[in-house]
């Protein structure tokens, strides 16, 4: 098939696309006007039910728990994948220590460190109470330690990010998910109940599973976002043969 | 034209997957192909986005108003909190098979990768 016919099955499909999602949408409800019952239900009653102040994690971790437990496995074979296809023990074996950065950009990276890192787990363990929870704040985390490369070189980066720990922290933080779902068993109750003590509204402490799911998820994510940034740096490193 | 006018937010989410799209059918790179199958991904995004929201509605976290506040749709920022992070690392697993197709077959091309080879 040459460029010229694809172009025109292309433009065809869009076209048959463009008709059907316009007749889809123009019976939606004006934009600015919703009214589905659903999200009203859960805004007001998450706070009663489950002494969660940040309704989008109470959804998460909670309410659509099992939804999320299935992404979070997503997240974890994805990464698994990236492991399988670049991860060679053999490469990198030559890099030489450079460390040619300036004074001043490894004192401000390693401050700017100290400070992401509060924050990220700040962000990881306050999301019952206001935006954040586990997933964002396992970006956060995992990103920051970029600047260990930055202030560093790839050697300390690796030596660091491609312990066997976080490996291990990464399959924790899956298991703990699925295992918080299953101690629902011991009281027979369905998987995923809420059934940790619920707290003070407003507490770091409240939420039951929902903080607890949340730092699992976080733990997760950090880890797993740490072993892709250290596949793609190493990939990187070992084209250009640079050390730092 | 105001009937335009509240539909359009949703017509943005169909160009937006459009695009996506004209870029997957038109890549001559397979790492282009692979960002916009994320602007496709992303379209999602602008059409929950826009089912959800609700003119003057609130955020929905309660952490400093009462509740009972009138607030936007929770339940499709919830959807798509999730998938934001999936998302990065699907585009990490299909970035590392295009990184693997390069090593095997010398070329990042989808035209020139028809031939399969054991």
């Amino acid at each position: 098939m040459n460029g010229a016919w694809r172009m025109r099955i292309f433009f065809l499909a869009a076209a048959g696309f463009a008709c059907l999602y316009f007749l889809a949408v123009r019976n939606l409800p004006p934009w600015g006007h919703y009214r589905g019952p659903y999200g009203d239900v859960m805004a007001t009653s998450s706070v009663f039910q489950r002494h969660t102040t940040d309704v989008v994690n109470a959804i998460d971790y909670d309410y659509r728990g099992f939804d999320t437990l299935g992404e979070e496995f997503i997240l974890f074979t994805s990464v698994l994948g990236v492991m399988l296809l670049l991860r060679d023990p053999e490469k990198n074996k030559g890099i030489s220590r450079s460390g040619n950065m300036g004074q001043a950009t490894r004192f401000g990276a390693a401050g700017s460190y100290a400070a992401l890192l509060v924050f990220g787990l700040y962000m990881t363990t306050h999301g019952q109470l206001t935006p954040g929870g586990g997933f964002q704040g396992g970006v956060i985390l995992a990103t920051a330690s970029m600047l260990i490369y930055i202030a560093e070189d790839f050697r300390v980066f690796k030596r660091i990010t491609s312990h066997p720990i976080v490996e291990a922290l990464d399959a924790l933080g899956a298991a703990g998910y699925a295992a918080i779902g299953l101690s629902a068993f011991l009281f027979s109750a369905p998987f995923l109940t809420n059934w940790m003590p619920l707290g003070k509204t407003g507490d770091v402490f409240s939420s039951g599973t929902i903080a607890a799911i949340s730092a699992c998820v976080g733990l997760e994510v950090t880890a797993a976002f740490l072993m892709l940034g250290y596949t793609y740096l190493e990939e990187i490193v070992s084209e250009t043969g640079e050390g730092g | 034209m105001n009937q335009i006018v509240h539909i359009f937010p949703y017509l943005v989410a169909g160009w937006v997957f459009l695009c996506g799209l004209y870029g997957i059918a038109t890549s001559r790179h397979l790492v282009h192909t692979v960002i916009s199958l994320a602007v496709v991904q992303t379209s999602t995004y602008v059409l929950l986005l826009n089912i959800g929201f609700r003119t003057g509605g609130a955020a929905p976290v309660f952490a400093d108003i009462s509740p009972g506040i009138t607030t936007v749709d929770p339940i499709v920022q919830a959807l798509m909190l999730t998938d934001v992070v999936v998302e990065a690392t699907v585009m990490a697993l299909l970035l590392a098979m295009v990184v693997k197709a390069y090593e095997k077959a010398g070329t990042l091309s989808p035209d020139d990768l028809r031939l399969m080879r054991g």
